[in-house]
């Protein structure tokens, strides 16, 4: 689990390296357009994905051990 | 004196109230004023972190972008979220260098680390040089929301007035206290008011959220996508790149980070604070709305799409609060903003300057430099100025150049010195303030770039430039470096070196 940290890199393609892909209108998601929807999708999984390293992230426990 | 008027006026005196009692009972030290003695706890740092995101950009400048430049404006979201993402590996380690070194603010950080004096000065200076521009913006917001929402019964300039005094008694007496009670109000405020209008605006005028999206597309679509040329994907790429690096590279977000109570507080607030920034969504919606709703609205007067929009809909009641929730987007970040620029330069300058001055003495300092740094900043916002206007653009571009020094400083063996960190400063600075005097893009000295290439931001070219001299200059005064280390251990008397060999 020490690599966990790596899967930080993760957000970091999906809202800039798949960008090029995203850039259009159609299809509506959700009632956004699809770029825009892109991007909130990242955020959300952003959090999640940070959320899953914090509970395997070796760190915080030796920060409970002190 | 009308309805909105006296709620905005009961909302900025409740926040000067509490402002000011925040410190009670404490006794403010330098510590206590400039971090709040590293105390906070995940709360209270999440409120001062998200303080910066929520700024009077979210009043203006979020739905402005959107009304004027569309779909570019979501560079400002997807900046900030990956800008936490990054925060989750790279503040606790700051914090705990932090911690063990008992600094207190950007330079000291720098200084320490790099064992350069001269080092803290030069991130003292860009640090004051990249806020001080922003706290204009703060206060010259604060004005214009306030005198829209009061139906202009009150001029911007005297707004701006008072909310720089309001700011500046509660910094002077509370300190970093102060901004964390007041970032409370406010950030309650500005969820309710935000989500309020970016529901009932889309639902009022169109019926929904979708309905909204497709009335822009019908009448702009080029709104709803980055453009081929201009605002075009690689310029959305590199600025979000830039943005995401240089946010906690702010002298003020930097601060707030080392408020925090322990590197846990800081890795929680990173798990949410990308949730938290969804928020400026809302905001977007109320720019497309205003795109069909109140179209003509030129260059910087789509900045006022929401209070116009806001202010055609709604009862003057709301207004007011509406008016009120802009005002303190405005005080919050400004109150931390110059914290932590007087005690950058407190700590980076005068300390070294005057290695014995008292603790008192530089709090003294820091308080006096708060006044003169928000006149400053007041004047301009004030009489308006086009030097300040261009160095806001230029702040993040400035302060990101910052990025290598710290990147760098969490590597084992470290892999720059103090010549390289400086000269990579300085050399990428030079390029910055060519490049924009001149307005010279890439295609000026190579007129056969592509585009893509060509709408590259110019900070993240400096950036790189940056990088690239700072390892070449580090790597032809490694010799120089050692030589000196030797001479210095040499220097030492026996007894120490004794120590040394001991250690080794």
């Amino acid at each position: 689990m020490k690599y966990i940290k790596l899967l930080l890199i993760i957000p970091f393609i999906g809202m800039i390296v798949c960008l090029p892909m995203v850039n259009r209108i159609e299809p509506y998601v959700f009632g956004l357009p699809f770029l825009l929807f892109w991007i909130v999708f990242w955020m959300i999984l952003s959090s999640v994905i940070m959320a899953i390293i914090y509970r395997f992230d070796p760190d915080n426990k030796e920060g409970e051990a002190e | 004196m009308n309805t909105s008027l006296i709620i905005i006026f009961a909302f900025a005196l409740f926040a000067l109230y509490l402002g000011i009692r925040s410190s009670r009972g404490k006794d403010i030290n330098l510590d206590e004023f400039a971090v709040g003695n590293k105390g906070f706890g995940t709360l209270f740092v999440f409120l001062l972190i998200a303080g910066e995101v929520y700024t009077t950009f979210t009043f203006l400048g979020g739905s402005g972008w959107a009304y004027s430049n569309g779909a570019a404006a979501f560079y400002v979201p997807a900046y900030i979220c990956l800008a936490y993402v990054l925060s989750y590996w790279l503040i606790p380690k700051v914090w705990r260098y932090s911690k063990d070194h008992h600094i207190i603010s950007q330079p000291s950080y720098f200084a320490s680390f790099y064992k350069s004096t001269a080092l803290g000065i030069i991130v003292a200076i860009l640090g004051t040089a990249a806020l001080v521009p922003y706290i204009m913006i703060q206060l010259k917001g604060l004005g214009i929301i306030v005198s829209e929402a009061s139906y202009g019964a009150i001029s911007p300039a005297i707004a701006s007035t008072i909310g720089a005094v309001i700011v500046t008694t509660y910094v002077i007496i509370s300190g970093m206290h102060g901004s964390a009670w007041t970032a409370v109000v406010k950030d309650i405020m500005i969820l309710a008011v935000i989500i309020f209008l970016g529901l009932y605006i889309p639902y009022h005028y169109f019926g929904g959220i979708r309905p909204l999206f497709e009335a822009v597309q019908a009448t702009q679509p080029e709104k709803l996508t980055l453009a081929d040329s201009g605002f075009s994907i690689s310029w959305f790429i590199s600025t979000v790149l830039l943005n995401a690096l240089g946010f906690y590279l702010l002298p003020n977000s930097f601060s707030v980070a080392l408020t925090a109570n322990s590197e846990k507080a800081l890795r929680k607030n990173a798990i949410t604070l990308p949730l938290y920034t969804l928020l400026l969504l809302f905001a977007f919606f109320i720019g497309f709305a205003a795109i069909v709703q109140i179209p003509g609205l030129q260059g910087s007067e789509g900045d006022l799409s929401l209070l116009r929009l806001s202010i055609q809909t709604f009862d003057p009641w709301v207004i007011g609060v509406v008016g009120a929730a802009g005002l303190l987007t405005a005080l919050v970040p400004a109150s931390v903003m110059l914290n932590s620029a007087s005690i950058g330069l407190t700590t980076g300058i005068y300390r070294v300057i005057n290695p014995n001055a008292s603790e008192r003495k530089q709090l003294l300092l820091s308080k006096i430099l708060i006044v003169v740094i928000v006149i400053i900043a007041l004047y301009f916002a004030v009489n308006g100025s086009d030097a300040l206007a261009m160095l806001n653009i230029l702040s993040y571009a400035i302060i990101t150049q910052l990025a290598p020094g710290l990147l760098f400083s969490f590597s084992k063996k470290p892999l720059l010195n103090k010549y390289g960190v400086i000269a990579g400063i300085l050399a990428a600075v030079a390029v910055i303030f060519y490049m924009s005097l001149t307005g010279a893009k890439i295609a000026t000295f190579f007129p056969n770039v592509p585009t893509f290439i060509n709408d590259i931001s110019t900070g993240m070219l400096a950036l790189i430039l940056n990088f690239i001299v700072a390892i070449c200059v580090s790597l032809l005064t490694k010799s120089l470096v050692k030589e000196k280390e030797e001479e210095a251990v040499l220097q030492q008397s026996p007894a120490q070196l004794e120590e040394t060999s001991i250690t080794k």
